[in-house]
């Protein structure tokens, strides 16, 4: 395409994953205040 | 649902329900623009039609060649036939499953000292005594603690530990006797337990070093940044600074880590708006790991962040992208916590719908073993779920945590970061508006700029 460039592909690849609850839990990492879970990594895909 | 934005020359899109995000220049940005005004969203049936060709050429024949916006056109249909653009929600119909999903214990906060040898001015722990009185959690209490974890995590593996406080190196010898503990119950049970500890540093030795770095996953290791900032808001009792005792022994902490599985954690107030520069004075310090977090207070603390802030807020973020960008290209990178974002994979949607998972995954514990949805509703009677020796006793309370989602939000339905935040702090929402079912506001126009940021520092490095 010439007028787009795609970061990534669509994230609804991963609907498929049926919540594990392997992953950290977001509020562990950093924050204690706040709450992000984008930047969170799945367990199956490490 | 579509959110584009301009920022630091880079035209994105970001396509919400797919999660799809693009970099486009001026004409398809326009084009998406214009298409995305009609009152229903856009399909690519709906886009081949002849009127939409000759509204877009009608309303941007003047500024870009009939030519260019046609192709541009062409892009946008590729792009929402593929479902990278105009997506529909899918996800609204699977929040009964979130709801009614069944959630085991995988993570405990644990005050294990309700005391502090600081007196940080804006601590939401009262100089670690909650609202209540100071005490040291028991190696008895804290056994309990984990046995409580252990036998209502189902079949999850990983159990998350932290060691919270209040100041946890207060309490050492029973933080290392609980580590010992854990490790013994981890092969009985088929467990593993990821520790972690958040400390203020005073404390901080070389035993103690030895010691996070053999068991701890991760450690927080809270400092407000430049010297002036920490010592008006992190003081000593006796009003003292502490910032000249805890530098050196973080670096050493952080290097001897490898600059890895660590965070440098502040708080930023509306005494240093300008916040950029502690987050870089932690980069000048040689830290590669680091967060610094808007301070959460009452609306009438004199530090508390008001609305009016916002714009200088933002310009600080803008001006923090910016620069890692520049220390990227030149080999001097750093992770900013609220600037990472994983765009290829990350969480599931299960995740993304339900959020941090206080109240069900994951609980406090204080020091006398009674059980909290989190660290910051601790104290609050309307939230003691329950403790160490009888479990949960007030199951609802875990229950009403569970309904919580994205869609239980009326402010998340049309947030295109609803999908990275997840709802945001539940007790952030409830200190301000009385409910786990809202948002806080200042918390939510903040999240939105990060996320904007971290996608447009994605879209610059992408260049590479």
């Amino acid at each position: 395409m010439k007028h787009v460039k795609s970061l990534n592909k669509p994230m609804n690849s991963n609907l498929e994953k049926k919540g594990c609850g392997e992953c950290q839990t977001s509020c562990q990492s950093a924050c204690k205040t706040s709450c992000t879970v984008g930047n969170q990594t799945c367990e199956q895909s490490k | 649902m579509i959110h584009q934005y301009r920022n630091n020359g880079y035209n994105i899109v970001m396509d919400v329900y797919s999660g799809a995000v693009h970099v486009v220049d001026d004409v398809c940005y326009d084009v998406i623009a214009e298409v995305n005004r009609a009152e229903e969203e856009p399909t690519a049936e709906s886009l081949k039609t002849p009127e939409v060709k000759a509204g877009l050429l009608a309303k941007l024949g003047g500024r870009y060649e009939a030519a260019d916006i046609e192709d541009a056109l062409s892009d946008v249909i590729e792009l929402t036939e593929g479902n990278q653009l105009f997506m529909k929600d899918i996800y609204e119909g699977m929040v009964e499953v979130v709801k009614e999903r069944k959630t085991v214990v995988k993570a405990l906060c644990m005050h294990i000292a309700h005391d502090c040898n600081l007196a940080c001015r804006y601590c939401f722990a009262e100089e670690g005594e909650y609202h209540g009185r100071r005490a040291m959690m028991s190696y008895e209490v804290g056994k309990k603690a984990l046995d409580f974890l252990i036998a209502n995590s189902g079949s999850r593996r990983n159990l998350e530990v932290d060691f919270f406080g209040g100041e946890p190196l207060m309490n050492w010898q029973v933080v290392k006797d609980l580590v010992a503990y854990g490790r013994e119950q981890e092969k009985k049970f088929n467990k593993h337990f990821r520790f972690t500890v958040t400390t203020n540093g005073v404390l901080l030795n070389d035993e103690i070093q030895d010691f996070i770095n053999k068991e701890m996953d991760n450690v927080v290791l809270s400092l407000d940044g430049r010297k002036e900032i920490n010592d008006k808001m992190r003081p000593f009792r006796n009003g003292k600074g502490s910032y000249d005792l805890i530098v050196p022994k973080f670096q050493k902490l952080a290097d001897s880590r490898n600059q890895e599985r660590y965070y440098i954690r502040g708080t930023f107030t509306r005494n240093n708006l300008d916040f950029s520069n502690d987050i870089l004075h932690y980069a000048d310090l040689g830290f590669k790991q680091m967060s610094i977090e808007p301070v959460v207070g009452e609306e009438t603390d004199p530090y508390a962040i008001r609305e009016e802030d916002l714009p200088q807020i933002f310009e600080e973020y803008d001006k923090l992208a910016k620069v890692m960008i520049e220390r990227e290209k030149e080999g001097k990178g750093f992770n900013f916590f609220h600037f990472m974002i994983d765009l290829e994979g990350g969480p599931c949607i299960y995740k993304r719908l339900s959020g941090c998972g206080s109240g069900t995954e994951y609980l406090s514990v204080t020091p006398w073993g009674d059980l909290y949805p989190c660290h910051q509703f601790v104290g609050q009677d309307e939230f003691l779920m329950g403790n160490v020796d009888e479990g949960i006793t007030k199951p609802e309370i875990a229950d009403e945590f569970r309904s919580c989602s994205v869609y239980s939000k009326d402010k998340c339905r049309n947030c295109f970061a609803k999908f990275y935040c997840s709802g945001g702090c539940m007790a952030n929402a409830y200190n301000f508006h009385g409910t786990i079912h809202d948002a806080y506001d200042i918390g939510c126009e903040m999240q939105r700029k990060r996320v904007e940021c971290a996608i447009m520092m994605k879209a610059a490095l992408a260049e590479q």
